[in-house]
């Protein structure tokens, strides 16, 4: 299986600009009217005409998760239909790895699909008459593989998928989590630049459904692929994704990072996606840190420094060394008793036991790190450096669900 | 009052009676290659038929009926019931009737198969078949008789031709039925790895459609011999002709053993295709 190194932000993997799927006859008449930008009801009660996708444009990087997520009729899975023209757009450029989707010959089409995208489908899609095996190596065989050859690399699909010593049943006598963990193996298989899932979860248990969440996860921290993923569940939208097209009515409506989307919803129909969301898995250390200034440092008088955290508005500080990284946490009170005692080094005064994390971290990791220590935790970079602290009231504030509102702009870095 | 006038009328009898002719003249040197072919190939099935020992026959049967439909038992009935055509003394008959069946059967699904593909195919095929394979059922199957003695005069060959446009239309649209009825998921899926036509058709569409297809195999056997009896008319030797023979001479016994003769090999040959089509349905669900 190929890996790729980490998502380069070059050159999009995927472009699609103005995508239109409009459903009756005759679409292109919508266009000359000038009724292109109205309500898709009121476009369905003037002319018949049902507009499926409206004026879509988004790009995918290679090897990042792109989520498309909206309600049902959002559009989302007739766009990643027309993203390998299962379903033609009615007007609109696509561009996969350069090459122009749309213009392709029905011929060119096929070669394409077979070498570049595989599809994982909501109700699995296997051959019944097919074994596992047989269902894993199936892109390979339309591709023309030796059987011999497709059969080793199924099996390998198999495994990573965690089916092994299932090679020889057929679907039928699998459970529907295994069914498109064959599904997924078969797509895997066919090894293509972009894997692309239509409700692939939707259809399994939540237990199930949360397993195989986790198990894409970690082999996408493996496999690097592009996938391009639809679903209708916004926890699993910020689980899985790097990004999140959120779609209405046919259109996005926002695109951004999971962070972005549940920091700034765009409008009250993203919000209240947003409402039912979990923000612990989300929200980052980054996100919610304060960021440490001034930075004060270790060889400082304790004068100077009681100076500067008053100014600051703040009852403590992280004291620095030469290179900016975190070396003691000290108190408002610890300062005083030094400075009434003569002492004349904050050193003395400091406490050198504190969390840290990295900005990374989501905010339900930080839980166990804030009831550890009394003081705030230190936000480190990968050099050590520290970047800024997160009280533990700050914690819990990133709980509340009004949260964005409440001054969730300032805190951003 | 109110009859229907006599002015408005089309002579169409005149018309097909012309195209007839013309079909007769212009056309016959292709007809009689057909035929001659044909004859050939039932020549071979029934001599084989002929041949072949009646306890190989009844074995035969017999392990085909329990291998499909599962218990000893089945084989054994069914066995039984070949047997007691030899007993009414109708072997030779029977024999020569299936060999008729099985010639029909196989031109049927010759002529059938690629026509079902194709109607499943597009839906203005499926509207331009549908009217025609209405009216081959629907259509008093004696009028087949004409043409088909017309053309290829008296005897076994006009028995084919006549069932086979008889028997013919349930496997086209049980092939037609059954490759639509394939899910349209995993359609998608083979289209969406890249399959071409040819491919969807072989790996997913006949496979899937495969148990829609025995059944269509099914009536259409039923069908022919069905047909056959009365294509016994234009004298294909076989059990119908008995059945005629007793009808003429007012025979009810002799009918009466000929048509059971007819009715337990219809049985056999059903119940045996039938567990077959079920068994692959099965299979695939």
């Amino acid at each position: 299986m190929e890996t790729t190194d980490a998502p380069d932000n070059g050159v999009p993997i995927l472009i699609a600009r103005g995508l239109w799927k409009i459903f009756g006859e005759n679409p292109e008449r919508l266009f000359k009217s000038d009724l292109k930008n109205e309500s898709k009801e009121k476009i369905q009660e003037e002319t018949g005409l049902v507009v499926g996708l409206r004026d879509i444009s988004f790009e995918v990087q290679k090897g990042e998760i792109f989520v498309l997520m909206g309600l049902s009729g959002s559009g989302k899975s007739t766009l990643i239909r027309v993203l390998i023209r299962l379903v033609d757009p009615t007007a609109g450029e696509i561009y996969i790895g350069g090459k122009e989707i749309c213009a392709l010959s029905e011929k060119e089409l096929m070669k394409f699909r077979r070498r570049s995208t595989a599809m994982v489908f909501q109700a699995f899609g296997l051959l019944p008459h097919y074994t596992v095996l047989d269902n894993a190596a199936y892109g390979l065989k339309i591709r023309g593989v030796p059987e011999e050859e497709r059969k080793k690399v199924a099996l390998e699909a198999i495994k990573t998928v965690g089916l092994e010593g299932w090679e020889d049943y057929l679907p039928s006598s699998l459970s529907g989590g295994m069914q498109q963990r064959v599904g997924i193996a078969r797509a895997l298989a066919a090894d293509p630049d972009i894997m692309l899932l239509d409700e692939p979860f939707s259809g399994l248990d939540p237990l199930i459904r949360r397993q195989m969440q986790n198990e894409l996860i970690q082999l996408q921290s493996e496999l690097h692929k592009t996938m391009i993923f639809v679903t209708h569940d916004l926890q699993e939208a910020l689980k899985i994704a790097d990004r999140i097209a959120i779609m209405q009515d046919g259109a996005i409506i926002q695109i951004g990072t999971p962070e972005d989307i549940i920091a700034n919803p765009v409008s009250d129909y993203v919000q209240e996606f947003v409402q039912d969301a979990y923000p612990a898995t989300v929200l980052t250390a980054g996100t919610i840190m304060e960021v440490n200034e001034p930075e004060i440092h270790v060889w400082q008088g304790p004068k100077v420094v009681h100076t500067l955290i008053h100014r600051s508005k703040r009852d403590f500080a992280f004291i620095l060394d030469k290179g900016n990284c975190a070396v003691g946490f000290l108190n408002h009170k610890a300062l005083d008793m030094l400075i009434k005692d003569g002492g004349d080094r904050i050193d003395q005064a400091m406490d050198t036991e504190f969390e840290t994390c990295t900005p990374e971290m989501t905010v339900e990791e930080l839980f166990p790190l804030a009831t550890a220590s009394p003081h705030p935790i230190a936000v480190l970079d990968d050099v050590g450096k520290l970047v800024g602290y997160i009280r533990n009231h700050t914690i819990i504030e990133s709980m509340i669900q009004e949260w964005p509102e409440n001054g969730g702009e300032d805190k951003d870095v | 009052m109110f009859e229907f006038p006599e002015k408005i009328y089309i002579p169409m009898e005149k018309w097909i009676d012309i195209l007839m002719d013309w079909v007769l003249t212009n056309m016959s040197g292709i007809f009689d290659a057909i035929g001659l072919s044909i004859l050939k190939i039932l020549l071979i099935i029934e001599k084989v038929l002929l041949w072949v020992p009646w306890p190989v026959v009844l074995i035969i049967i017999g392990v085909a009926a329990w291998r499909s439909m599962g218990k000893l038992r089945h084989g054994v009935l069914m066995a039984g019931l070949i047997f007691m055509i030899g007993v009414f003394g109708y072997w030779d008959d029977s024999m020569r009737t299936l060999a008729i069946v099985i010639a029909s059967v196989a031109v049927s699904l010759l002529i059938g198969f690629p026509l079902g593909v194709l109607m499943a195919r597009s839906d203005r095929m499926q509207a331009i078949f549908q009217p025609f394979l209405d009216a081959m059922q629907t259509m008093p199957s004696f009028v087949y008789l004409i043409p088909a003695m017309m053309l290829f005069g008296l005897g076994k060959v006009p028995a084919v031709f006549a069932t086979v446009i008889y028997a013919v239309p349930p496997v086209i649209r049980l092939t037609d039925v059954g490759i639509r009825g394939v899910p349209e998921t995993v359609v998608e899926a083979a289209r969406s790895f890249g399959a071409s036509d040819r491919q969807l058709l072989f790996d997913v569409q006949l496979p899937l459609a495969f148990p829609s297809i025995m059944v269509g195999i099914n009536q259409t056997t039923m069908m022919a011999l069905a047909m056959v009896v009365i294509a016994s008319m234009i004298g294909a030797r076989g059990l119908g002709l008995e059945v005629l023979k007793a009808i003429n001479r007012i025979e009810v016994g002799h009918g009466f053993t000929a048509g059971a003769s007819i009715v337990f090999l219809a049985i056999v040959i059903d119940r045996i295709t039938n567990a077959f089509a079920t068994k692959q349905q099965k299979h695939l669900s």
